[in-house]
C-alpha cells in the first residue's frame, strides 16, 4: 500500500491506542483513589474543606442558573400547555423536567466548568511546582492526601448542588407561572405533588447526579495529575477536563435514562 | 552501623532509550556535606531522585542507611523517606497553607503530637532558619530566598538523617546566597545530619562542603575535597570552577557547518 494511504491510517491507529491507553490509566487512577480513601474516613475535615471549595463556592452559579432555567421552563411550558387548556399541569412539567433531567445534567455541566476545571488547574500546578513530588518525598501519598479528599468532596457536593438547582428551578417556575402569569397556585403544587414519584423521579435523579459527580471529578483529577508540568500542559488539561466531562455527562445521561425510564 | 549514610555502586539509569547516568560510584559519610556538581542537564537531579526512590536504577545499587532503595517495597520506601528531607529548587511549599502550616505538615501527617507541642517544634524550626516572624505569611508573600528557608525548616521538621538540596543557590541574591550556604553547613553540624547538595554554584558550595563529585554527561569525571577541586588541572573542572565560556563543554550546541547553513559555502 502506498505511503500516502498508510500514514493517516497509522496516525488514526496511534490515536485510538493512545485514547484506550489513557482510559485504562484513568480507570486505574479511579480504583487507586478508592483504595486510598481511608485517610478521608480517618480525617473527615480534609473532605469538608473540599466540599467547601467544590460545593459551597459553586453555589452562586448553580442557584442563579437554576432559577433562570426554572423561569424559562415556566414561560415555555405555559405557552405549550395553554394550547391544550391544561396550564394547571405546569407544576408537573417544571418539576419532572428538573428532577429527572435538567437538574442533574445542567448542574453537572456547570459543576464541570466551575469546580472541575479548578481541580485540574490546582493539581496540575501542584505538579508543575513540585508540590506533588514534595509530598512523595515526605512519605505522604499524594493520592491519599490530595486526590481522594477532592474526589469525595466532589462526589458529595454534586447531588446536593443538583438538588438545590432543581429546588431553585421549581421556585423559578412558580414565580413565572403562578405569581406572574396567574396559574392556580393550589393546582400547581397539588398536581406536582401527585405526579412526582419519590423512587422513579427523585431517587433516579439523585442516582444520576452521583454518577455525574464521580465522572466529572475523576476526569478533572486525572487530567490534572496527568498534565505535563508546564503552563501549556496545565491549560490544555483544563480545557480537556471541561470538554471530556461535558461529553461524558451527556453520554452517561442517555445510558442512565434509557435504563431508568424505559417503562414510561 | 556503617559510617557511610549514602552509598552508590555502579549505578546506571536510562529513560527508555536515553542513558542519563552511567557507572556512578558515590559515598556520603555521616555528618558530611557532599556536593554533586555539573552543568545543567548532566543528570544531577535524576541522581537525587534515585536516592529518594522516586526512580529505580536501571543497573547498580543505591544504599541509604544500609537499605537498598531500589529494592524496598512501598511501605519500606515511605518509612525510609520519613527520615529523609528534600529541599526542592523553588521550595515547593504548599501554596494553600501558611508558613506555619507548611512546617507543621509532616508533624501532623506522621505523628500524633498534641497541637501545643507541634507549635513549639514549628517555632523552633522556623527560628533555626530565622523566619519565626514570618509564620503567618502565605508562600505567595515570601521572596525566593525566604521560601527556600521555609522549605528547609519543613524538611528538618522530623529531624531527618539525610537532607538533599536541589539547586539551593539558584536565583538567590548575594545576601540570601551566603545565608543559604551558611544554614546548610550549620544545620548539618548542629543537627548531626548528612547533606547532599546538587548545585552548579561552585564558589558558594566550595566554601561549605566536605567533598565534591563532578558529573558530566552522566559520568563522574572528578571528585575530591574543595582544595583538590580548586587545584585541579582537569580541563572540565578547570572550565567549570573558573566559569570559562569555552572548553571541554563547548559554547555551541552541535550544529551543521555555519557557512553551509547560511548558504555561503560555495560563495
Amino acid at each position: 500500500m502506498p505511503e500516502t494511504l498508510l500514514a493517516p491510517l497509522r496516525r488514526l491507529g496511534g490515536r485510538v491506542v493512545h485514547s484506550v491507553w489513557r482510559l485504562g490509566l484513568a480507570t486505574r487512577f479511579f480504583f487507586l483513589t478508592l483504595l486510598y480513601s481511608g485517610t478521608c474516613v480517618r480525617r473527615p475535615h480534609l473532605v469538608v474543606k473540599e466540599i467547601f471549595s467544590a460545593g459551597v463556592l459553586s453555589l452562586i452559579i448553580i442557584l442563579v442558573s437554576g432559577l433562570f432555567v426554572g423561569m424559562v421552563l415556566g414561560l415555555q411550558g405555559y405557552e405549550t400547555l395553554q394550547t391544550y387548556g391544561s396550564e394547571e399541569a405546569l407544576g408537573i412539567l417544571v418539576a419532572l423536567s428538573l428532577v429527572r433531567e435538567l437538574g442533574p445534567v445542567v448542574a453537572a455541566l456547570l459543576f464541570a466548568s466551575r469546580a472541575g476545571s479548578a481541580m485540574t488547574a490546582e493539581i496540575g500546578l501542584m505538579k508543575a511546582t513540585e508540590q506533588i513530588s514534595a509530598l512523595e518525598m515526605m512519605a505522604v501519598d499524594p493520592i491519599a492526601r490530595v486526590v481522594a479528599p477532592r474526589f469525595w468532596g466532589g462526589v458529595i457536593s454534586m447531588p446536593l448542588l443538583a438538588a438545590l438547582f432543581s429546588a431553585m428551578g421549581i421556585f423559578g417556575g412558580y414565580l413565572v407561572g403562578v405569581v406572574l402569569i396567574g396559574v392556580d397556585e393550589g393546582a400547581f403544587w397539588s398536581q406536582m405533588q401527585a405526579a412526582v414519584d419519590f423512587r422513579d423521579d427523585i431517587l433516579n435523579g439523585v442516582i444520576k447526579s452521583v454518577v455525574f459527580g464521580v465522572v466529572v471529578t475523576v476526569i478533572a483529577l486525572y487530567e490534572g495529575y496527568d498534565a505535563p508540568p508546564t503552563a501549556e500542559g496545565v491549560s490544555r488539561a483544563t480545557t480537556r477536563t471541561v470538554v471530556s466531562s461535558s461529553l461524558a455527562i451527556l453520554a452517561w445521561d442517555f445510558v442512565l435514562t434509557s435504563f431508568m425510564f424505559r417503562g414510561v | 552501623m556503617s559510617d557511610n549514610l549514602v552509598e552508590i555502586r555502579d549505578l546506571s539509569f536510562a529513560y527508555t532509550d536515553r542513558l542519563v547516568l552511567q557507572g556512578i560510584n558515590l559515598t556520603a559519610r555521616r555528618g558530611q556535606v557532599v556536593a554533586i556538581m555539573g552543568n545543567s542537564g548532566c543528570g544531577k537531579t535524576t541522581l537525587m531522585r534515585l536516592i529518594g526512590g522516586q526512580l529505580k536504577p536501571t543497573r547498580g545499587k543505591v544504599w541509604v542507611d544500609g537499605q537498598s532503595v531500589g529494592d524496598l517495597d512501598f511501605a519500606g520506601l515511605y518509612r525510609l523517606r520519613r527520615r529523609m528531607g528534600m529541599l526542592f529548587q523553588f521550595g515547593a511549599l504548599f501554596t494553600d497553607m501558611s508558613v506555619y502550616d507548611n512546617v507543621a505538615f509532616q508533624l501532623r501527617e506522621h505523628t500524633d503530637l498534641p497541637e501545643e507541642m507541634i507549635r513549639d517544634l514549628v517555632l523552633m524550626k522556623l527560628n533555626a532558619v530565622g523566619l519565626r516572624g514570618a509564620q503567618d505569611l502565605m508562600p505567595s508573600e515570601l521572596s525566593g530566598g525566604m521560601a527556600r528557608r521555609v522549605a528547609l525548616a519543613r524538611a528538618i521538621a522530623l529531624d531527618p538523617m539525610l537532607i538533599m538540596y536541589d539547586e539551593p543557590f539558584a536565583g538567590l541574591d548575594p545576601i540570601s546566597l551566603g545565608v543559604a550556604g551558611d544554614l546548610i553547613r550549620r544545620l548539618t553540624d548542629t543537627l548531626g545530619l548528612t547533606s547532599l547538595v546538587v548545585t552548579h554554584d561552585v564558589q558558594e558550595s566550595l566554601k561549605i562542603v566536605d567533598y565534591v563529585y563532578f558529573i558530566s554527561e552522566g559520568v563522574i569525571v572528578a571528585q575530591g575535597t574543595p582544595q583538590d577541586i580548586r587545584a585541579s588541572e582537569l580541563p572540565y573542572v578547570h572550565q567549570f570552577v573558573h566559569g570559562e565560556e569555552d572548553g571541554p563543554v563547548p559554547f555551541h550546541h552541535p550544529a551543521p557547518d555555519y557557512a553551509e547553513e547560511l548558504g555561503l559555502a560555495h560563495a
